[in-house]
């Protein structure tokens, strides 16, 4: 900037001017409610005596016993298990598809696309509650049309909303919701790769199928990282859904998801120090793997370079 | 393209790479993608359907009739649902539309502010506080949502609608997009140009960036609009009387108490139709001038 010794006075202070609204709602519900979380993670009630009258109930330090009591906490490992096994549908499935789909609509004379990518991309404008209730009433025997079709077949009909299929059903509702959004991130990438990259491979004769493998799919490797970095931290966190599914079947308890549980602590049984340290086990958790999951990413995309 | 395209194709038994263009029909018209694509549409269009047919059954029509006949009780629905506890469902959709459209065009003044600064000028701490903001989309919302609502509650704000508009200004992707706009679409020369004239940061802000910002601002108005009409966690923690429910949270109880009773069941679908009504008419209104592409931060110099 050959320009900084002209700056007229105000150009110092403006940015931090402009940047006060952001800086002050950032402290007040970003920063004071993450700190208040911690603090309240390490406090505990002192009950003394019967626990009635003024004084009986004091807060007190707790050191680490909310953590270690948070991660022995059977409930909560248990939440953590089915959201780790829902995530391993979730993302995969919806990023193969979301992947699949900007391929298809990046590819040569395809038909239609205005009307399929906005259509595949709807699910984006319709809140999770509602298209946890839509896909719940699909999945339940007196309304569905599936229903409909198996009996008319004479096929067995699977109860969707317990044990395995749960899984299956709970993970579709996700996979409904997020593939759109992922796609158009995906296929806005793949139209910034430049023309003369596919002339070179045209030249060379490669089919639509080589270049969708061997240049596109290489070619948006960030993007694909960044959508699978976001799903994973979506996924993790997952709390309409099952939650919405509840009142539809007994097979969702109200500690589900590590999320739910977090909520039934805090709201529930009222005990909002457990609550705390477990949801600040969660956001480490969340951070812990989508960070890991970034640095192999990069790693690999090192060697991959250096080959 | 088209030089190949001259060359018939030999059928693909071939195992020179010229073999990838089909016969005649083929060329016209890619068949694998264009129907992959309609199967992904009709997978994505198969509940909005189902709730658009759905919503037109009277209670009895919904258990009896198949389920992609379309009945004769829409207006009977419509009036029940209006009559459904006074109105409250209108109030439900009347406040999401406030909580949405108020929440959204303060976060986008502030993503715009803070989206400028930190595009245009080089002050010390600049990128400090760029990651800082950005940290904050890593946060789950519950290890927001639960502290806010406790210290709130010492505010005495809970259970308003103070409680849910606050905490959703500021949002960490919005200012990533304002900046990312701000970066490509104000040029430094135009800027300094205006400083050479004498205008004041303020009114180089006003008068110059921010007219060149308005489709970057538009994108972040929409995304952050969606956002908080579809959120639910937060008025759901927040919120304990009805009347300031979003239209999620109203539908969920609605749900809740529907759920024993089948009776129930068409309110809860006209309501979860009626819901699912606005957001797709402003996207179909508004892709018609505004390209999906900017959702995902990609600009076009």
């Amino acid at each position: 900037m050959t320009s900084a010794r002209r700056k007229p006075y105000g150009v110092k202070g403006a940015p931090y001017a402009f940047l006060i609204p952001a800086t002050v709602l950032f402290l007040v519900f970003f920063a004071l409610p993450i700190g208040y979380a911690i603090w309240l993670s390490f406090r505990k009630v002192h009950v003394s005596g019967l626990g009635l009258g003024k004084g009986a109930r004091e807060e007190v330090w707790a050191g680490l016993s909310n953590y270690t009591a948070a991660l022995h906490d059977s409930e909560l490992l248990h939440g953590a298990l089915r959201v780790l096994g829902y995530g391993c549908i979730v993302v995969p499935v919806m990023l193969g598809l979301a992947l699949l789909f900007a391929l298809m609509l990046d590819s040569d004379k395809v038909r239609f696309t205005p009307f399929t990518r906005l259509a595949i991309f709807l699910p984006y404008a319709i809140p999770g509650v509602v298209a946890a209730m839509l896909w719940g009433f699909l999945y339940l025997p007196d309304v569905s049309p599936f229903y409909y079709v198996l009996d008319k077949l004479g096929l067995p009909q699977p109860d969707l909303l317990s044990g395995g299929p749960l899984y299956a059903a709970l993970s579709n509702i996700a996979v409904w919701g997020g593939t759109g959004f992922n796609m158009i991130v995906i296929y806005t990438a793949l139209q910034a790769i430049p023309a003369e990259v596919y002339e070179a491979a045209k030249l060379d004769g490669a089919t639509p199928r080589q270049v969708a493998l061997k240049i596109k799919i290489p070619m948006v490797a960030p993007s694909l990282v960044l959508t699978f970095f976001f799903s994973i931290i979506a996924t993790l966190q997952v709390y309409n859904e099952p939650t919405t599914l509840k009142p539809l079947t007994n097979s969702v308890s109200t500690t589900w998801s590590p999320l739910m549980k977090v909520y039934r602590d805090a709201f529930g049984t009222n005990d909002i120090y457990a609550a705390a340290a477990q949801a600040v086990i969660i956001a480490l958790a969340t951070l812990l793997l989508s960070f890991g999951f970034l640095r192999a990413a990069n790693r690999r995309q090192k060697q991959e370079a250096a080959r | 393209m088209s030089s190949l395209a001259v060359r018939k194709a030999e059928p693909a038994a071939g195992t020179t790479p010229g073999a990838a263009q089909g016969p005649p029909l083929r060329r016209r018209i890619a068949l694998v993608p264009t129907l992959t694509l309609l199967i992904g549409a009709l997978y994505t269009l198969l509940p909005v359907a189902w709730v658009v047919i759905a919503s037109t059954k009277s209670g009895e029509e919904l258990f009896s009739t198949f389920t992609f006949l379309p009945g004769s009780g829409f207006v009977d629905n419509l009036k029940d649902l209006s009559a459904y506890r006074d109105g409250v469902y209108w109030q439900w959709m009347g406040n999401s539309a406030f909580y949405a459209g108020c929440g959204a065009l303060l976060s986008t003044v502030v993503s715009a502010f803070s989206g400028y600064a930190l595009a245009i000028y080089r002050f010390r701490g600049r990128e400090t506080m760029f990651n800082v903001l950005l940290a904050g989309v890593l946060m789950p919302p519950v290890i927001l949502a639960v502290p806010q609502y406790l210290l709130l509650a010492q505010a005495d704000l809970t259970d308003s609608y103070l409680s849910v508009l606050l905490p959703q200004i500021l949002s960490p992707y919005g200012v990533y997009l304002a900046r990312i706009y701000a970066q490509a679409a104000v040029p430094a020369d135009v800027v300094e140009a205006g400083r050479m004239d004498g205008a004041s940061e303020w009114r180089i802000f006003s008068r110059v960036a921010l007219p060149m910002m308005v489709p970057g601002m538009v994108t972040v108005f929409l995304f952050q609009f969606v956002a908080i009409w579809n959120n639910f966690l937060l008025p759901y923690i927040m919120l304990s009387d009805d009347e300031k429910f979003p239209i999620t949270l109203g539908l969920y109880t609605l749900l809740e108490q529907g759920a024993n009773t089948p009776a129930l069941y068409t309110l809860v679908i006209t309501g979860a139709f009626l819901a699912v009504f606005p957001l797709i008419a402003l996207f179909l209104v508004i892709q018609r001038f505004w390209s999906l592409d900017l959702l995902s931060g990609a600009v076009k110099s």
